[in-house]
């Protein structure tokens, strides 16, 4: 199978904008949830969603894509809230009590499957698809309706982005200006769970939540302006769901959630090492650099002592003095030569340059103590 | 031993193992590292199995304990580039290793004994099929031995560190200073906690390993505020909760993990609205008893005001209160009926109010003029 398949291959096709736009959508409402230290909130939520689908399907009887999404919606909404009341009103801490809401969720959901499962119409096949997501059952109306919901939940994002910026950063301040901190709260955590009950049929309930945290995480080393984040994190989400439904429509079983995820971690190492400023590599070049210098200057300084107490920058030391100075100042004494701050005479004959001696003074007061430091 | 009677043997041992290191997972704010743990030792039982092709050997556990601790060190060396925060540094780890795994079993062990279903959502009904037998001799299923020696271990463990954990868990810091060495604690512990998560991930899959670590220490840490207590309490409340499911489970003919998970839940929401002081209805009926005691203590401050001032009588009309205290004439009257009956007020000429002796000496003291 050859690239240009992904337009001509009706399912890949399918797969691949279902993924692109479910990755878009995640990717950018989870840099909220990242910045807000809520990261683990969307694994709750797609693990609170699996009774919302099963109950949806008890009470209605159809599979229909929408019915079962608003279903799995409503459940995540109610497991949102309760981990929020919790927190509220009891000791209980955040991470019990998103521990309590995910799990206990999930296990009433599989309670539902399996009380589905033993109905003699037996019509709940596909059902269990949404516990590990099968990007390969999706259509073109789950894709439409993927589409549809994530560019409302986009949308409204859009149209909150200023009071959505303002809870992410300082609610506090936001609340003395009047804005209703905790009504934007709640939508800003509707929209959230919109984004992610969206992916459930591709990626599946456990996995989901790495599309929230991971395009958001990566993004974040790129930039530190949130717009740039957000559109940047949905670039992320989209590229890695594209890319993911290609690779395993390449090979032969390997699940379309899976790889879509493990593309979002190649971008968030790569992010994090090689972005720059807060990129890992950056920090050891930066780090090396600045070790560097330390010793340079520790060397310039020994050759400025010299030439004051020997009574003049003529004056010529050989290599093994300053070796003794400051182990490793061979290796100095050529980069201070490069900037000129440094002269050879003969063989091995160093002194400072006037140079040397300005850029001593321009730092302040010739001989400093404090350039070690 | 018949097979219902094995399954609710392995259930509620596997939840008094559950609980133990739960309760401590809860207390250090790190509830979220079982469900990371529980989902990432699927790498490392795919892995042991590719090697030993055996779903029984010990090594898997051995693997799987291994990961779990990978996943807790991956995690900290994240945390600790401060690229990103702690809960987004869990949210990045365990879906990459849970995902490295899915795509090993459904690529190269496709029709093996090893599906991504059983592992993470478990079946207990079968656990009874598979037996120890030592010396030819049938001793039982082979997964109630395995929650054995976890939970022997686990209690081994806390009771041999007991002071050192519970140091390390309300103050870190002093602990370091003290010589304690929490880091070395908490790997341990982390180690455990692995341990204990593969053995039960075994028996009820990976989701109910956190319902059963989490929900039931959670229960008790609204119930107690003694460490011993909460430690015994989770345990009760873990049996409990897997017993409970269990029947649920038999009577609705529905998945037993589920229903313990359900159960450690429906055990979690009693407490939260029922606990003796810290549930939702004790907390509701302090303040509405604060409420009226609060009225009732203004009410005698306010006639103490007026007493044998010259408005004292129109001061101390019942209808007045609306006008002076901003009282609901409802409220007021049920304010004034709930004074006359603590002993504050008694009425003189019908409409209006006198203070009794008790009622001054409790007006003095709330405006601090008292004795």
């Amino acid at each position: 199978m050859q690239l240009p398949d992904l337009f001509t291959d009706y399912t890949l096709r399918t797969v691949a904008l279902g993924a692109a736009a479910l990755g878009a959508t995640s990717g950018a409402l989870g840099s909220y949830a990242v910045l807000r230290k809520q990261s683990l909130l969307g694994d709750a939520i797609s693990h609170a969603a699996l009774p919302g689908i099963a109950l949806a399907f008890l009470l209605t009887g159809s599979k229909a894509p929408l019915v079962l999404v608003l279903g799995a919606a409503a459940a995540g909404w109610i497991g949102t809230l309760l981990v929020m009341r919790i927190v509220e009103s009891t000791r209980v801490k955040e991470d019990s009590a998103l521990g309590i809401v995910l799990s206990v969720f999930f296990g009433f959901g599989l309670v539902l499957l399996t009380f589905i499962q033993k109905r003699p119409d037996a019509s709940q096949a596909g059902l269990d698809r949404f516990l590990f997501g099968q990007a390969a059952t999706l259509l073109q109306r789950d894709v439409v309706m993927i589409a549809a919901l994530g560019g409302i939940a986009l949308g409204v994002a859009a149209l909150f982005w200023k009071e959505f910026k303002l809870l992410t950063f300082d609610p506090d301040f936001g609340a003395s200006l009047g804005f209703p901190i905790r009504a934007l709260d709640v939508l800003l955590t509707t929209v959230l769970v919109l984004s992610i009950v969206i992916g459930l049929q591709t990626v599946g309930v456990v996995l989901m939540s790495a599309m929230v945290v991971a395009p958001a995480a990566a993004a974040r080393q790129w930039t530190d302006r949130m717009g740039a984040m957000v559109v940047l994190a949905g670039g992320f989400g989209a590229l890695a769901g594209v890319s993911g439904a290609v690779i395993s429509s390449l090979a032969q079983h390997v699940p379309t959630g899976p790889t879509i995820v493990l593309c979002l971690t190649a971008l968030v190492v790569v992010s994090l090492t090689l972005a720059p400023n807060r990129g890992l590599v950056w920090e050891a070049v930066r780090q090396a650099r600045n070790r560097r210098r330390l010793h340079t200057d520790a060397v310039l300084r020994d050759l400025n002592a010299l030439a004051v107490q020997h009574g003049g920058q003529e004056h010529v030391h050989s290599s093994a003095v300053l070796e003794a100075m400051h182990p490793g100042a061979r290796h100095e004494l050529q980069a201070l030569e490069d900037r000129g701050w440094a002269r050879r005479t003969g063989a091995d004959g160093w002194s400072i340059t006037t140079e040397g001696r300005r850029e001593m003074e321009r730092r302040g007061g010739g001989g400093g103590e404090e350039e070690g430091a | 031993m018949v097979p219902e009677q094995e399954i609710q043997w392995i259930a509620a041992v596997t939840a008094a193992a559950c609980a133990l290191p739960g309760v401590f997972l809860v207390l250090r704010r790190m509830s979220l590292m079982s469900d990371a743990i529980s989902h990432a030792i699927l790498l490392g039982i795919v892995l042991a199995f590719f090697v030993t092709e055996n779903i029984a050997s010990p090594l898997l556990v051995a693997a799987a304990a291994a990961t779990g601790v990978l996943t807790v060190s991956l995690v900290e060396v994240l945390n600790r580039t401060r690229l990103v925060r702690e809960d987004a540094a869990i949210g990045l780890v365990f879906p990459a290793l849970f995902s490295v795994g899915v795509i090993l079993i459904s690529r190269y062990a496709g029709n093996v004994h090893l599906d991504v279903d059983a592992v993470l959502l478990g079946e207990l009904a079968f656990a009874p099929f598979n037996r120890l037998v030592i010396g030819g001799r049938d001793v039982g299923p082979r997964i109630l031995w395995l929650m054995v020696v976890v939970l022997l271990l686990n209690a081994g463990f806390i009771l041999a560190f007991y002071k050192e954990l519970k140091l390390t868990t309300f103050d870190a810091a002093l602990a370091g200073a003290l010589g304690f060495a929490p880091g070395l604690i908490h790997y341990l512990f982390m180690t455990l906690v692995s341990v204990t998560a593969v053995g039960a991930f075994d028996a009820v899959g990976s989701v109910l390993v956190v319902a059963l670590m989490i929900a039931p220490p959670a229960s008790a840490y609204l119930l107690t505020d003694r460490l011993p207590a909460m430690i015994g309490l989770s345990m009760g409340l873990g049996v409990v909760s897997a017993l409970s499911g269990y029947w649920m489970s038999y009577l609705l003919d529905v998945s037993i993990a589920g229903s313990m998970a359900t159960m450690t839940g429906v055990v979690f929401l009693l407490v939260f609205f029922f606990a003796p002081e810290r549930g939702l209805v004790a907390i509701a009926r302090r303040r509405a008893r604060q409420r009226w005691a609060f009225a009732q203590t203004m009410l005698a401050i306010h006639l103490l005001n007026h007493e044998a001032s010259p408005e004292a009588a129109e001061e101390s009309r019942e209808a007045h209160l609306h006008e002076h205290l901003r009282w609901e004439p409802e409220f007021a009257r049920r304010v004034v009926r709930g004074a006359e009956r603590t002993g504050y007020v008694t009425r003189v000429a019908g409409e209006r109010l006198a203070l009794t002796e008790r009622g001054r000496v409790a007006a003095r003291e709330a405006v601090g003029m008292g004795a």
